[in-house]
């Protein structure tokens, strides 16, 4: 009787296959199905030598087109239409970056828990309720309203999806392989969503309404104005000094109640958002004329700080039809170039940092929230069910309020504190329906300095800092987006919601954004500082990020006949402006006589610093520490008395604030008996930072890149292998070189207009998103080094060059 | 003889198979193998994990050579097998065989109650 044996084997082989098909412990990925080496993993490590050539056939397409990569894998298309080029720039984004565009776009759109699960449930709601959804949808119906924007979105959704349609199990992303899921077939909504996820990131972390608000339940006005202020002492603004600005062609009026219902309001709130973007989403950008470079012609730089990533944000391309050539990187999951040049121009942007984004209180007449009371009535709100997918859980329904506001973003259902449950509705620009996508269009077109403007002037949230060069000479820079007219203060705090008197009362007309073209001084630049100085007509806050900008100036208005390697060594520069004065706070105010050795040495090191965030600097990291840890013993009493804490106040108002006033009010350490003076404070901070340094000095790591080790993770952080730690480079956020732990450059690029255009750029990473390509992170060592690829803008002519590796030809079929 | 036929046998076929149906077609070809290809329980087992093994452990060290080991690398850390490339293909090659190996042993009981 051998069945008894057969059955057995037969069911623990069953077992096998079973138990190795479906997740074993805590990671998603079946083992057998993930190792098998015919389906799993192993097919997705490329071998070095891989050829990418290829002749493919489909049916989307209306003629032919070929795609020449050179050897860095920077594909060069080369269309006969325009509905052929955003075809294939959408297999492309696809064929090399699918999972990030999968990934990013579902969680924009508050779907993470459908791959992550229940710890991101939270995430989702937040994304929901924001309204992320509501303002794809808007800005969906602008893009249907206009053909030709239609017909571009059309046209890269079909690509992105032809390349879907390709794949086998075998031929799977990676990821998808390690999380056991699908990709999902792409939409015109999902390239939507992820330009509103650009602006969130680049528009939703500008204001700190929420933590404001419960500041000015302690603070007074004067104390306010101390701690966060409107212009910094030292701004080199965007717009010149001494720009004339026209009279404002608006005039917003101030409530009659705004003192007892506004200023006065002592309520505070508990609810804080959950994935607020980092404050350092900034970027440098800037252009010198001719009269500067040793050419004649304008060379402009940019260089966009975000987080870093493996695969990268950026995916370089050039896309060329007998209409139209450009150059430069754009955001897999969008068509177009979003900064590069073409023929005749350059373009770069920045963030405007502009707050765009209000909260209003909303009185709900009962749990129902089927109603709110506005103007003396009770108004019926609209509400959106939102079906939130849990993987592993079960899907979960949240009803979200949409008020004359936007969405009721915090309420009884959602709120991260279980007492003090306010509503709180957002009135958001990015909302409101617009179409940022015909920009990117038009700019890639653009032949000179009207197109430019012309192209720029609807686009409207994210707000960002254009600037401009062209081949004619031409130098421009506009600060571009809808920003709504305040009055004093308005929107620095939470508005009251049933009074209409506190609403937007208008916009600023497009004509007034801070802009200058051709200034005397012959450069322009914008690092995030606010744009303009206090003559400028408007109330316009915002998170602006001070330092970067002054070092831009200091450099840039002293140099002249400037070539493209001068301006790789300023992207690169580690010069720490802040710490110029702030040192000098600190070296005037320790009492050496009260530090024990270890101490001394440490301020030595600062003593004898270059100012320079260089990777081995020493000095950089005890001088940031040491400030840290004063700015810690200046504000952490004073902030503690709001409850949940109030938001530090920046690094440059501190050192603003203590130059000023070396014996303001903040110093005193309100806990203590004693009046502590700045001698005390600075004094004892040292001695608290050498604590701590003293730890990581035995650790080996007082060099700042060791200190901060720099790291580019992969999409998903958990995935350790993928990522790249421990990178050898200087910088931080307020440092041309804004590269934090995990943060900073995202793209260098630096384009001299002359003919031919001479272009330099780099980022870090690689153009595949396949962590076994070679590809993957291949330009990360150069990045580092603050080495830059040359751009090979390729002509027509070109067909047959030797900088060609690899053809892909493409026909309709 | 007989035990190496059936190692390469297994192995073509669940390569074969590998072409055409889902991870565990090896599993059904390794069966099959060991019908044809009848021995005791215990050999059939070990030709199936051996030609199973030798398959997918060979590929992946194929594949990984041409990839110098960029992957394989990274895969071995999340796995976590300490970014040891060879762990990973040897692995690889044990969780095949296994499968492969239970298989066969079913397939040579099968033949047995037949007779």
């Amino acid at each position: 009787m051998r069945i008894i044996p057969f059955a057995i084997s037969t069911i623990v082989t069953a077992g096998l296959v079973f138990a190795f098909n479906r997740p074993l412990g805590p990671l998603p990925m079946p083992a057998g199905k993930f190792l098998s080496p015919q389906h799993g993993f192993w097919q997705n490590a490329e071998p070095s030598n891989a050829s990418f050539d290829a002749d493919l056939n489909f049916p989307g397409l209306k003629g032919k087109a070929e795609v020449y990569f050179d050897e860095r894998l920077v594909p060069h298309v080369f269309a006969e239409n325009d509905d052929d080029l955003y075809f294939l720039q959408g297999y492309l984004h696809a064929k090399f970056r699918l999972f990030q565009m999968d990934l990013q776009t579902k969680a924009a759109a508050g779907r993470a828990s459908e791959i992550a699960g229940k710890k991101a449930i939270n995430y989702d709601k937040e994304q929901r309720r924001l309204g992320m959804v509501y303002a794809a949808e808007n800005a969906m119906k602008e893009v249907d309203k206009d053909p030709a924007t239609k017909a571009m979105f059309d046209a890269y959704t079909s690509g992105v999806n032809a390349y879907i349609s390709t794949l086998k199990e075998s031929t799977l992303p990676v990821e998808y392989k390690l999380l056991n899921c699908k990709p999902e077939k792409w939409t015109n909504f999902r390239s939507a969503i992820l330009l509103k996820m650009m602006a969130k990131m680049l528009s939703s972390g500008t204001e700190n309404d929420l933590t404001n608000t419960n500041a000015k339940s302690v603070f007074i006005p004067d104390e306010l104005k101390m701690m966060y202020p409107q212009v910094p002492d030292s701004l080199a603004p965007i717009v010149p000094k001494g720009t004339v600005f026209e009279k404002p062609g608006i005039v917003p009026v101030q409530p009659a109640s705004a003192d007892s219902l506004y200023f006065d309001n002592k309520g505070t709130i508990t609810a804080r958002e959950i994935s607020k973007p980092d404050i350092n989403n900034g970027s440098n950008n800037w252009v010198v004329a001719g009269t500067k470079t040793q050419s004649g012609s304008p060379i402009l730089c940019n260089d966009p700080h975000l987080e870093l990533s493996l695969p990268s944000i950026w995916y370089e391309m050039q896309l060329q039809t007998p209409g139209s050539n450009s150059y430069g990187v754009s955001l897999p999951g969008s068509p177009y170039i979003i900064i590069g040049f073409n023929d005749s121009i350059a373009w770069g942007v920045t963030n405007a940092q502009r707050d765009v984004k209000d909260y209003y209180e909303i009185k709900f007449k009962d749990k129902t929230k089927k109603e709110y009371w506005f103007r003396g009535n009770w108004e019926p709100t609209t509400q959106r069910i939102e079906e939130i997918k849990v993987k592993g859980g079960q899907t979960i329904f949240d009803t979200v309020a949409y008020t004359i506001y936007g969405p009721v973003m915090f309420d009884e259902s959602f709120s991260n504190e279980s007492s003090n449950k306010r509503n709180l509705a957002v009135r958001w620009v990015a909302h409101d329906p617009s179409n940022e996508a015909v920009t990117f269009y038009k700019l890639n077109r653009a032949r000179n300095y009207d197109e430019y403007e012309a192209a720029i002037k609807t686009f409207e949230c994210p707000g960002q800092n254009f600037v401009f060069a062209s081949k004619a000479g031409d130098i421009a820079i506009w600060q571009q987006g809808k920003f709504p007219a305040r009055w004093d203060r308005q929107g620095l705090y939470v508005m009251p919601g049933e009074d209409s008197s506190y609403m937007w009362q208008g916009f600023i007309p497009q004509t007034e954004n801070p802009h200058s073209k051709n200034p005397e001084r012959g450069f322009l630049e914008s690092a995030n500082q606010r744009p303009a100085d206090s003559t400028y007509p408007y109330f316009i806050p915002g998170s602006y990020i001070t330092p970067r900008g002054i070092t831009i100036e200091k450099y840039l208005s002293v140099m002249t006949g400037i070539v493209p390697a001068d301006m790789m060594k300023l992207q690169n520069n580690y010069f720490n402006s802040l710490a110029e004065d702030a040192r000098t706070i600190l070296l005037q105010y320790v009492r050496e006589n009260d530090l024990n050795a270890a101490e001394k040495k440490y301020l030595d090191l600062v003593k004898n610093w270059d100012l320079m965030a260089s990777p081995d600097s020493k000095g950089q990291t005890v001088y940031q520490c040491w400030w840290d840890s004063l700015m810690v013993g200046i504000w952490e009493d004073d902030l503690s008395r709001v409850n949940p804490m109030a938001k530090y106040p920046e690094e440059q108002t501190t050192m603003e604030l203590l130059k000023k006033d070396s014996v303001c009010k903040f110093i005193d350490d309100i806990n203590t008996k004693q009046t502590e003076t700045l001698f005390d404070v600075v004094t004892a901070s040292l001695k608290k930072a050498s604590v701590d340094l003293a730890k990581n000095e035995a650790d080996g790591k007082l060099t700042w890149a060791k200190f901060k080790n720099p790291t580019v993770y992969h999409l998903i952080k958990d995935l350790k292998g993928f990522s790249r730690p421990g990178l050898n480079i200087g910088g931080n956020g307020n440092i041309l070189n804004a590269v934090t732990h995990s943060h900073g450059p995202s793209w260098r690029m630096i384009i001299q207009l002359t003919t031919p255009t001479e272009a330099y750029g780099v980022y870090p990473g690689g153009q595949s998103g396949n962590p076994g390509s070679k590809y993957y992170d291949d330009y990360l060592d150069n990045w580092v080094a603050g080495k830059y690829n040359k751009l090979w803008f390729m002509r027509e002519g070109d067909r047959t060059d030797k900088n060609i590796k690899w053809v892909m030809k493409f026909s309709k079929g | 003889m007989k035990f190496l036929v059936a190692i390469l046998l297994t192995a073509l076929l669940a390569f074969i198979s590998g072409l055409f149906l889902p991870w565990w077609g090896m599993a059904l070809t390794s069966l099959g193998v060991a019908v044809l290809v009848h021995q005791k329980a215990g050999k059939a087992f070990l030709a199936g994990l051996l030609g199973v093994f030798l398959l997918w452990a060979g590929l992946a060290w194929w594949i990984d050579m041409k990839n110098n080991g960029v992957l394989s690398k990274k895969i071995a850390t999340v796995l976590p097998l300490g970014g040891n490339s060879l762990v990973l293909i040897l692995v690889t090659g044990i969780i095949g065989g296994l499968v492969a190996g239970m298989a066969a042993m079913s397939g040579s009981f099968l033949r047995s109650s037949n007779k």
